[in-house]
């Protein structure tokens, strides 16, 4: 098993004709998912050659799952159409919307999460601003690169995509059971709490990597779910104790504003909850190697 | 983007939130002026982007244009808690009977929009809420209902509110949601929202924080920008298109992914408590594509930095190949020369991840003076802070 994505998922890819999502659908397809088309309004009807292999385009998300059965949709629309893409992923009812996009107004991603909560949260939004889901050797729903490890037990939630990648990289030759970057937006749709109980949850899943970065308190919240609902190993990283209060880091929700959404609040709430939280990403991926060997 | 008193004001004026009439200024003249177009006492405000102004004296009450311009000038040039004043606003000095809070924002730990508003208004909104958080209400708003002249209302009552303001400030607060909603703003604060003796109520101060991923729909925003109080390095990263954040350290960084590069900051910081308190120089995070033009534009603008005394360049290759990496590094080197620009500090390169092998290996076979190798991140960021540290 995996969270969220497994080799039963039937995926589809909105803007699969523009640059990014075609670029990436040949990725995608490379690493095995089970890609069964597209969508893009205008081009509706017609087919896309990707190294053999030939995918239908679809005028809209439900259309695309009626005649697929598509159960997860990946998201390469520019910001200023990522709104209206959220809400066809939601009014379709599609189990899984990966939002790949960066540079969203959080007006719009607010909305759009507002208005997921109003159809009774139906669908899983992954994203915005993040590089997506891998479940290695079974499914790859975004732009995290396939090949740089293999399938195992480990199970990892992060902020950061460079960050998962590297952590990836390192615990490579023990492996992991599902990879979720959710994103660096102030608003995501899936925080570190979703994807910890869903870890907690799979059977698969024996170890849990965290990373997070500055801005906001989703880790000191995911601290504190930990206490009360975690049983397996959770181990932590955190980014950015070196950033200067009131900047942006990069990812548009990393900001440390006045006194909150430090790192060292972070490191001190993970840790008072009997998470190890390493000083580098090394450090990380070497605590949680020990813990992988003790079990 | 964190705005000026005077700037909120001005987009408070145009979403009808009432004001009071004033102008800015940068010369003691032209506060005389001013002064003297609005007539009568008027307020001279320093306009820094922090909070504390009145305690440390960038406040002050003018009896007329002259007193205005003497206050303007003690007032600019006034440093405020490290913010240099190069701007006051002349504002007409209103009577105030009865001062309150108010605001929206985004609550990012809900995932949705929160109005604070308190009858207790003034002080610091995080002193009302550690002292009296009884008298701060907390109301989340929901995104795609909107701030209706009801929930305007409630939100007014909730806060307590006279009764005798409550239709105005409902008024007030429907203004407030057009622009915290049509600016695409974070914050939007009044603090105080006051009742005059005649029993007016208006914005006397103003805080707006604008969503800077909203620019590509309002384009007048970009003239808000306070261009001559950034860095010049951050200018110059910033027309180059590169994400960087000047900080003042001797460690220049660069590398690939946000989380990535807060993390090499942080790795770099630890490794120079070793070398004398050796730390990072800049953020700066190229991104995923790190062709020989962001690789020479970043480069361009770290070199500049006459505190970067070592430079570490630190890349993962997730869908990016290290050796295309190494290729933009090779011929970065050969752009800086040609513009004449030396590359007179010592690089260390850690590339890992895809194609780590062949990138490193056309590192060393270019030979470039000044330029080595390690292979792992903690053990680059020794050597880089090191090499600061001499």
């Amino acid at each position: 098993m995996a969270i969220f994505l497994d080799r039963n998922s039937r995926v589809i890819v909105q803007g699969i004709t523009g640059s990014e999502g075609s670029k990436h659908t040949r990725r995608m397809l490379a690493a095995g998912t089970n890609i069964v088309g597209g969508t893009n309004p205008r081009k509706a009807g017609t087919n896309v050659e990707f190294d053999g292999t030939s995918l239908p385009v679809f005028g809209t998300i439900s259309d695309a799952m009626a005649e697929t059965g598509a159960n997860a949709v990946v998201a390469f629309v520019p910001p200023a159409g990522a709104k209206a893409g959220m809400i066809e992923a939601v009014d379709s009812g599609i189990e899984l919307a990966v939002i790949i996009t960066e540079g969203i107004p959080v007006h719009d991603s607010t909305a759009a999460w507002a208005y997921n909560v109003s159809r009774g949260n139906k669908t899983r939004i992954v994203g915005p601003n993040c590089p997506g889901i891998a479940s290695p050797g079974q499914s790859n729903a975004g732009i995290i690169p396939a090949d740089i490890t293999k399938p195992g037990r480990i199970g990892l939630v992060s902020k950061s995509g460079t960050l998962t990648y590297q952590m990836m990289f390192e615990l490579r030759d023990i492996g992991f059971s599902t990879c979720v970057g959710i994103g660096g937006d102030p608003v995501v749709g899936t925080t570190h709490i979703d994807c910890l109980r869903a870890f907690q949850d799979d059977p698969d899943t024996d170890a849990i990597v965290m990373i997070g970065e500055i801005g906001g308190d989703a880790e000191e919240r995911a601290a504190a779910f930990i206490e009360a609902n975690v049983t397996k190993p959770v181990v932590g990283y955190v980014a950015g104790f070196t950033a200067p209060e009131g900047k942006t880091m990069g990812h548009a929700g990393a900001i440390v504003s006045g006194s909150s959404g430090t790192a060292q609040a972070k490191k001190e709430a993970l840790e008072k909850v009997g998470v190890q939280v390493g000083k580098t990403p090394s450090e990380t991926a070497r605590l949680m190697r020990e813990l992988m060997r003790s079990l | 983007m964190d705005l000026f008193e005077y700037q909120a004001k001005d987009l408070f004026a145009a979403h009808g939130v009432p004001v009071t009439a004033g102008d800015v200024a940068t010369t003691a003249d032209q506060a005389r002026e001013i002064a003297e177009r609005i007539g009568g006492r008027v307020v001279v405000k320093a306009q820094v982007k922090t909070g504390g102004r009145g305690k440390a004296g960038g406040v002050k009450l003018a009896d007329d244009a002259d007193d205005a311009a003497t206050k303007a000038d003690a007032i600019l040039g006034m440093d405020i808690k490290g913010h240099t004043v190069h701007r006051v606003l002349i504002t007409e000095a209103s009577d105030i009977a009865e001062e309150y809070y108010f605001s929206f924002l985004l609550d990012r730990s809900n995932r949705t929009f929160l109005a604070m508003a308190s009858r207790e208004g003034g002080m610091e909104i995080e002193q009302i809420a550690v002292e009296k958080p009884e008298a701060l209400a907390k109301i989340p708003i929901d995104a795609i209902v909107g701030v209706d002249r009801a929930k305007a209302h409630e939100i007014a009552v909730t806060a307590g509110y006279p009764a005798e303001v409550l239709d105005q400030a409902a008024d007030v607060i429907m203004s407030l949601w057009d622009v915290f909603v049509g600016e695409d703003a974070t914050l939007v604060e009044v603090n105080p929202l006051v009742k005059t003796p005649d029993g007016k109520v208006i914005a006397l101060d103003g805080k707006v924080t604008l969503d800077d991923n909203a620019g590509f729909r309002h384009p007048d925003h970009e003239a808000l920008a306070d261009k001559a109080a950034s860095d010049p390095l951050e200018a110059k990263a910033k027309a180059a298109g590169l994400n960087y954040v000047k900080l003042d350290g001797e460690v220049g960084i660069i590398g690939n992914g946000a989380g990535l590069v807060m993390s090499t900051l942080d790795v770099v910081a630890y490794a120079g408590e070793s070398v004398g308190g050796v730390r990072p120089a800049n953020f700066l995070d190229i991104g995923g594509g790190a062709s020989a033009d962001v690789m020479a534009a970043g480069l361009g603008v770290i070199l500049s930095d006459p505190s970067v005394r070592s430079v570490f360049v630190n890349v993962f290759g997730g869908i990016t190949a290290c050796d295309a990496v190494a290729n933009g590094i090779v011929a970065a080197f050969g752009k800086l020369n040609e513009s004449g620009e030396q590359v007179n500090v010592p690089l260390v390169v850690r590339l890992d991840g895809n194609r780590a092998a062949e990138g490193r290996e056309i590192l060393a076979n270019a030979g470039l003076s000044g330029v080595e190798q390690n292979d792992t991140m903690d053990g680059a960021a020794q050597r880089a802070a090191e090499l600061a540290g001499r």
